[in-house]
């Protein structure tokens, strides 16, 4: 069942970020659900590119364990340029690792999830980003 | 068939996978995240899985035949179905990633390949059965039903 829309019809963009497909698949549809305009790529790479092109992006949510670019790693980039530093970044991971917590929440990101990613955790994401 | 029958069939055999730890919790919330703009859903999620996990399946097996294992490889690649298999709901699939994990850890190919083995049956086994209920769900959308709530 679809969740509201948000915030007075407002529509986001949110950028999601996972190598995995499965969890790609699944982080989309649980984004869709809150009828916000979803973007999905496979890698922190591809995000950089299309922030580059594209940077009206309301939130950015991604996995940690990426090759090629982790999750922290993208957040660094983010929080470095000052075209894209204002964009909440959201990392996901599948452990429950304190320390990596506090490093991306130090480094800047606006919240660590764990997953599996529940409707729960986005419905939060998304009231807090309409604040 | 009777639809009514089918979906009694389809009932009997999904709860037959959770009570067998087959699935858990979260396929129940896969589930609901499907409605009438995205009917397909969890099949489409399944095929991924079905994909992802035969490609690292076979990766693995690559992996631990090398001369010279790299168990840090081996460990990522692992972890990579562990977690697909948490966000599918494929319970006994993660518990066998679980075990091969430790494995990796202790540096012990032989048994890895142990390991590898089982996960290869839990896997095969999850498949043969999640295609068995699509089947079902097939043959009920068919005879004009719907899929009963759980």
């Amino acid at each position: 069942m679809a969740a509201p829309a948000g915030d007075g019809g407002r529509v986001l963009h949110v950028l999601a970020v996972d190598d995995n497909s499965v969890d790609r698949a699944i982080i989309v549809r649980l984004l869709a659900n809150f009828r916000h305009r979803v973007t999905a790529v496979e890698s922190g790479v591809r995000a950089l590119e299309l922030l580059g092109m594209d940077p009206d992006v309301s939130m950015i949510i991604t996995d940690y364990w990426m090759p090629e670019m982790t999750g922290f790693e993208l957040l660094k980039r983010i929080k470095e340029s000052k075209e894209l530093k204002k964009i909440p970044v959201v990392i996901m991971s599948s452990e429950n690792v304190p320390t990596r917590i506090t490093m991306c929440l130090k480094e800047g990101a606006e919240d660590f999830l764990l997953k599996p990613v529940q409707q729960s955790d986005v419905s939060r994401l998304f009231s807090r980003l309409m604040r | 068939m009777d639809v009514r029958l089918l979906q009694r069939q389809w009932v009997d055999h999904i709860s037959a996978l959770f009570r067998e730890g087959f699935l858990d919790a979260q396929f129940t919330r896969l589930q609901k995240l499907q409605d009438a703009s995205t009917p397909d859903f969890v099949v489409e999620v399944v095929t991924l899985y079905f994909e992802d996990a035969d490609r690292l399946l076979n990766n693995l097996w690559n992996t631990l035949s090398q001369p010279v294992v790299d168990f840090k490889k081996v460990d990522a690649q692992v972890h990579r179905l562990k977690g697909s298999s948490v966000s599918i709901g494929a319970q006994r699939v993660k518990n066998a990633c679980v075990c091969f994990i430790i494995c990796c850890e202790e540096g012990d190919l032989e048994a890895c390949f142990g390991c590898l083995h089982r996960l290869k049956l839990e896997f095969t086994q999850w498949k043969s059965k999640l295609e068995a209920l699509f089947r079902i769900e097939q043959q009920i959308v068919a005879a004009g039903g719907s899929l009963p709530m759980i």
